[in-house]
C-alpha cells in the first residue's frame, strides 16, 4: 500500500516536473492558451470547455458522495439484520436512474451543446474579408494572399474584427494548424483542402503551432499571427507587395552575389532579384525571402528574426533544426558578413 | 618496505599538486564591480541578440550551438577570439565591434551598444570559474 502511494507520488511529481519543462528557447512568445480566447470562435470553444469541465466536476463529486454513502450504509447493513426484500428494488432503481438515465441526459446535453458550438464555429456570420492560403511544409508554413499577390512564410497578418478565411493544404504529410487563442485545430491533409475562419477582436501577436506530429522538427514548426488595425494591415500588405529593393551599399551588393553564387537562390525566391535563368521546378522550395527582415521570426518561429540568429541559422542549420531540408552553408566569414548585410536590406 | 616509501612519496607529490590547483590561479580576470541587475540584463541581452545561435552559453535557454567557441568559464579564458587578452575593457570593445577588431572574423557586428556590452560582459564574467566550482 505504502509502495503504491510512493509510486503515485512519483508519477505526480514527474508530471508536474515535465509540465514545468515545456519551454520554447529564445522564441518570442507568451504561452498560448485556448482558455484566453481573443476571437469569437475561440470564445465559443472556451465556453464549451468550461461547460464540460463543470459537468465533469459535478459528476465526479456526485459519484464520490455516493461512494462514501454506500460505504457507510454497507457497514451499517452488516452490523444490523439482513436486508429486507424491498432493497432489491431500490438497487434496480439506482441502476436505472444513475446508470442509464443520468448518463443519457448528461451526454445528450454535452452532445447537443458540442454540435451547436461546432456549427457556430464553422459558419461565421459574415463573408470573409480576406482570403489566405496556407501550405504546411516540413517544417514551416507558406502563407499566400492570392488576391493581393503576397507570399510570405511563418507569419499571418490579419485585420481585427473581421472574419478571415484560411485555406489549408499540405505539401507533404499531415500537419495541423492551431492558433489556440483564435480557433481550434484544423488538419492539413495531403490532396485535401480544409478551411478555417480566423477572427481576432484585439490587436496582438499570437503564436500558432503545428498540432499533428509531422516528423523530426514538428515541435519547431510554429508561426506568428499578427492581428492589427485595418490601416496597419493595409500598410503591411502594400509593403509586402513591393519587390525587394536593390541593395545600394557595397557589402550588401556583395551579399546579393553570395546569395546567388552560394545557391540560396535555388530554393528561396527574392522577388525583384534577376534570377530568370534559375529553374526551381522539382525543387522542394524554401520560404520566400523577399521581405525576410520585416518578419518577427525565422526557421518556423523557432528563432527571433535578428542578425545573430540568422548567422547561427545559416552556418549551422542542422544544430537548430536537425533534419531540416536547408543545408548548413559552408560560407567563408567574409561572405557570411556580406550575406547578412544583404538579408538585412530585405525589409 | 621500499615500495611503501615510494607510494608514500607519490601520495605527497599528488597532494602537493592538487593543493596548488586550489589556490588563486593567475590569469583569471579580476572582478570589476557589477550588480546582479547587470548580470540579469546581460542574460536578457544575450538571449535577445541571438548569441546562443552560434555559442554555447551556460544559463541561456537554447544556447547550445557549436558554430562558435563555447563561452563557459569565460573569465578563465586567456584570449578573446584568439587575439585579445581577456579583460573587461577588451571584451566590451570586442562585443560591440568584432569586425573592426578582427576583420574577417565570422562574428558579425550586431549593433550592441556600450552599456549593453558591459552587461553582457558582466554576465559572462559572472559565471563561476573552475576553481570556484571546486571550492564549493
Amino acid at each position: 500500500m505504502k509502495h503504491r502511494l510512493c509510486r503515485y507520488g512519483t508519477l505526480v511529481f514527474t508530471l508536474l516536473f515535465l509540465t514545468s519543462c515545456s519551454t520554447v528557447p529564445i522564441s518570442p512568445s507568451r504561452t498560448p492558451s485556448a482558455l484566453d480566447p481573443q476571437g469569437p470562435a475561440a470564445a465559443k470553444l472556451a465556453e464549451l470547455w468550461w461547460v464540460m469541465l463543470a459537468f465533469g466536476t459535478a459528476i465526479l463529486v456526485l459519484v464520490i458522495v455516493l461512494l462514501f454513502a454506500a460505504l457507510r450504509r454497507s457497514r451499517r447493513a452488516t452490523s444490523e439484520t439482513a436486508p429486507n426484500s424491498s432493497d432489491g428494488d431500490v438497487g434496480r432503481n439506482w441502476l436505472i436512474l444513475g446508470g442509464i438515465a443520468l448518463p443519457l441526459i448528461v451526454i445528450g446535453i454535452v452532445f447537443v451543446y458540442s454540435v451547436y458550438t461546432l456549427a457556430a464555429v464553422e459558419n461565421p456570420l459574415a463573408p470573409p474579408a480576406v482570403k489566405i492560403e496556407v501550405v504546411g511544409r516540413r517544417w514551416w508554413w507558406e502563407v499566400k494572399y492570392p488576391d493581393q499577390g503576397v507570399t510570405t512564410a511563418n507569419e499571418i497578418h490579419l485585420p481585427i474584427g473581421v472574419p478571415v478565411q484560411v485555406q489549408l493544404q499540405s505539401a507533404d504529410v499531415i500537419h495541423s494548424f492551431w492558433v489556440p487563442e483564435l480557433h481550434g485545430k484544423m488538419d492539413l491533409i495531403p490532396t485535401r483542402i480544409n478551411y478555417l475562419t480566423l477572427q481576432s477582436d484585439q490587436t496582438g501577436v499570437y503564436r500558432g503551432v503545428c498540432a499533428e506530429f509531422c516528423g523530426l522538427q514538428h515541435a519547431h514548426m510554429g508561426f506568428m499571427v499578427v492581428a492589427q488595425s485595418n490601416d496597419d494591415f493595409n500598410d503591411w500588405l502594400n509593403a509586402q507587395q513591393q519587390d525587394a529593393a536593390t541593395p545600394t551599399d557595397d557589402t550588401a551588393k556583395r551579399g546579393q552575389q553570395v546569395f546567388v553564387s552560394a545557391g540560396c537562390v535555388f530554393c528561396h525566391t527574392v522577388r525583384g532579384l534577376d534570377d530568370k535563368e534559375i529553374d526551381r521546378s522539382g525543387v522542394d522550395l524554401g520560404p520566400d525571402l523577399t521581405h525576410l527582415s520585416s518578419r518577427l521570426t525565422i526557421a518556423g518561429a523557432s528563432l527571433t528574426q535578428n542578425k545573430g540568429n540568422l548567422a547561427g541559422w545559416i552556418i549551422d542549420v542542422d544544430h537548430v533544426k536537425p533534419g531540416s531540408l536547408m543545408p548548413s552553408m559552408n560560407l567563408n566569414s567574409q561572405d557570411l558578413q556580406s550575406l547578412l548585410a544583404y538579408l538585412a536590406t530585405l525589409r | 618496505m621500499k615500495s611503501q616509501a615510494i607510494h608514500f612519496g607519490l601520495a605527497v607529490v599528488i597532494v602537493c599538486l592538487l593543493s596548488a590547483c586550489a589556490g588563486d590561479v593567475s590569469g583569471i580576470v579580476q572582478p570589476r564591480t557589477y550588480s546582479d541587475a547587470n548580470v540579469a540584463s546581460g542574460r536578457r541581452l544575450i538571449a535577445s541578440y541571438g548569441c546562443g545561435s552560434c555559442h554555447s552559453i551556460p544559463g541561456i535557454p537554447g544556447a547550445d550551438a557549436l558554430a562558435a567557441p563555447p563561452l563557459n568559464h569565460f573569465g578563465e579564458r586567456s584570449y578573446i577570439a584568439g587575439l585579445l587578452p581577456n579583460n573587461w575593457e577588451k571584451l566590451i570593445k570586442w562585443i560591440q565591434n568584432p569586425q573592426q577588431i578582427k576583420p574577417g572574423t565570422a562574428m558579425p557586428n550586431l549593433g550592441v551598444k556600450e552599456d549593453e556590452a558591459k552587461d553582457i560582459a558582466a554576465y559572462l564574467y559572472h559565471q563561476p570559474t573552475i576553481g570556484e566550482l571546486f571550492s564549493r
